[in-house]
């Protein structure tokens, strides 16, 4: 598997005017790689998730390509897209918890659900993926409603990978999980990598420190642009991006006490992008900016593998 | 400050009220002034349950819950002085009126006599006290301000009134990585001026950040409470270390939890309640095997 992103420009339509949530963003994925989203709320992460899947009545693709394996997806073609939904690219939706039939029994949904592919179903291979994330095999004689919140997200990501797709995106999978089933969650998906269920994995959350623990590539987002993308040792230890350094600066970690080393949050917020600012989008909360900044500074690729759009870097 | 004694809350489930539910056990602990306390504990541990009772929303099954001494009495005069803020400040906002308005009731219900301009001016200085600017924040709508904002409007709203004891339900959920420690360094703050604060969440390093004492609650019982940084740096139960161990760190990879070895609550012979492990740290069973 291999995903080239280039100039990836998609617009929600409002009455005020196009909101440009994507606004450029190019970058590359190898085979089994799995990589981390990161950024704050309306940073377009979600958004880009999306536009590689399935893209909702208000997303409009404006430019820029998207090839898998060397051939141009049809993104903004939504039937066009069908061939490739949940054999080639699956996605693991934001509120699984809410993504299950309630009136149908686990198993005849399932069943259901492949059929409507055009697939039967393998119950053997259903039921050791369904051993894999640590799930008894009777969840598939229950009800949604009778399985944990956690239970929920494990088995919806059973079903998301069963056609072993080669791109895998992954949205806040985690966010509304306690840590403990955060982690069962988590080491899941590397199972699923690591068993050849699925290729690559695009992994979208807003917590780094548990980005830093799946991801082999971390990349923050800002404003609907990359700020920076590095392999994920790398971007923790030795950020190059000042938004990189702050969102991680205003991490607690355990071992952090307010009266030992008070954190600070990044001042203001993001700007809106209806009408984003010319020059670097993150200029007016960034304690670095100087007068180059009034100009939007370019992805530099300063090490292997590490780009950067700062002219500070 | 705040009491908490064996406080217990049966709740009645199934179809016809049948069956029962104990979702607290038999819980007490203190929040003494000027304190934060967290309550950490998985979803279906009883903590927001414990929140509800102190404020008075749910009626307890059993114990007994007293503030300065006062049993819970919900009514103006208890509000007064304890108020909540819970986790999605978008649904505490009506969306057709502006987000002051939410002070605007609190003057119509506790300060009827305070002339508008004097009024005016204790709302200004409450929103600058949660690090706001007036001019921002005021004749705005919900949905024109950010999650960050509106909770803290909904905390400078408490602070309008004669604030001893705060309840933050997961107040911090909701918002992004860098507005979140904002409102945590402001809790931070507001203890410094005699503000008790009980912060009822689910993760570990928010509540490591912010709290003098931790409690530990796991379905509905508290195993293990204490100073923080004793419960955090030698956890003594089974199901505290394993917490800790899930949380994921930037710099250090997941590890699985040391194991206990021996039950300290029923090799030192103790019973009833929690066992006082060393000063002011307590530990239940841990339900080993040979317990």
């Amino acid at each position: 598997m291999s995903l080239r992103v280039s100039e990836l420009r998609v617009h929600y339509k409002t009455l005020r005017g196009d909101v440009k949530a994507l606004d450029g963003v190019s970058f590359t994925m190898d085979d089994g790689e799995i990589l981390g989203l990161a950024g704050e709320s309306g940073c377009g992460k979600t958004t880009l998730g999306k536009s590689l899947i399935r893209m909702d009545g208000r997303m409009r693709h404006v430019g820029g390509t998207v090839e898998l394996d060397g051939r141009e997806l049809p993104i903004g073609d939504d039937r066009a897209m069908n061939d490739y939904r949940f054999h080639e690219i699956s996605l693991i939706p934001q509120y699984s918890m809410s993504a299950m039939n309630p009136t149908r029994r686990i198993g005849r949904m399932v069943t259901e659900l492949l059929r409507s592919r055009g697939v039967t179903l393998d119950r053997k291979e259903l039921e050791s993926r369904i051993g894999m994330v640590g799930l008894p095999r009777e969840v598939l004689d229950r009800y949604p409603i009778e399985l944990s919140g956690g239970q929920k997200q494990r088995m919806v990501m059973v079903i998301s990978t069963l056609l072993d797709p080669a791109l895998l995106i992954a949205d806040e999978i985690t966010s509304a999980l306690d840590v403990s089933t955060q982690k069962a969650v988590a080491k899941a998906l590397l199972g699923f990598r690591d068993g050849g269920y699925v290729k690559s994995m695009i992994f979208i959350t807003h917590d780094l420190a548990l980005t830093s623990h799946i991801a082999d590539t971390v990349m923050v987002m800002y404003a609907g642009k990359l700020a920076e993308k590095a392999p994920s040792e790398k971007l923790i230890k030795a950020p190059k991006h000042p938004y990189t350094k702050l969102l991680i600066n205003s991490l607690p970690e355990i071992g952090v006490r307010y009266e030992e080393r008070k954190l600070a949050g990044i001042p203001g917020s993001p700007p809106s992008l209806l009408n984003p600012p010319q020059g670097c989008r993150f200029r007016d909360r960034c304690p670095l900016a100087g007068d180059e900044c009034a100009e939007e500074p370019p992805v530099n690729e300063i090490e292997p593998n590490h780009f950067v759009a700062c002219w500070k870097a | 400050m705040l009491k908490v004694e064996n406080v217990t809350k049966v709740y009645k489930v199934g179809t016809f009220g049948g069956r029962t539910l104990t979702a607290v056990d038999a819980v007490s602990f203190e929040v003494r002034p000027g304190e934060v306390v967290s309550l950490i504990g998985e979803s279906g541990s009883g903590k927001s349950t414990i929140g509800k009772m102190i404020l008075g929303l749910i009626p307890m099954t059993g114990g007994t819950i007293t503030v300065d001494g006062v049993p819970v009495k919900p009514g103006r005069d208890y509000y007064r002085s304890v108020q909540g803020v819970f986790q999605d400040p978008f649904s505490c906002y009506n969306p057709v009126f502006k987000a002051d308005r939410v002070f605007q009731l609190i003057k119509d219900s506790y300060y009827p006599s305070v002339p508008g301009k004097e009024w005016t001016e204790r709302v200004h200085s409450a929103i600058e006290d949660v690090r706001l600017n007036p001019r921002e924040v005021l004749g705005k709508f919900p949905h024109q301000l950010s999650g960050g904002q509106l909770q803290r409007l909904l905390i400078a709203r408490a602070l309008l009134l004669d604030l001893k004891l705060l309840i933050a339900d997961e107040i911090t959920s909701m918002l992004d990585a860098s507005t979140r420690i904002d409102v945590l360094n402001l809790l931070a703050e507001l203890k410094g001026r005699g503000l008790s604060v009980l912060y009822v969440t689910h993760d570990l390093s928010l509540g490591h950040y912010l709290a003098e004492r931790t409690v530990v609650l796991r379905s509905g019982a508290v195993v293990e409470m204490g100073l923080t940084h004793k419960v955090f740096d030698d956890p003594l139960h089974p199901y505290t270390r394993q917490l800790l161990s899930s949380v994921p760190r930037l710099h250090a990879p997941w590890e699985d939890a040391p194991p206990v070895e021996t039950c300290l609550y029923h090799e030192r012979g103790a019973t009833g309640g929690l066992y006082e492990a060393e000063p002011g740290h307590f530990v239940a069973c841990a339900k080993l095997d040979d317990c």
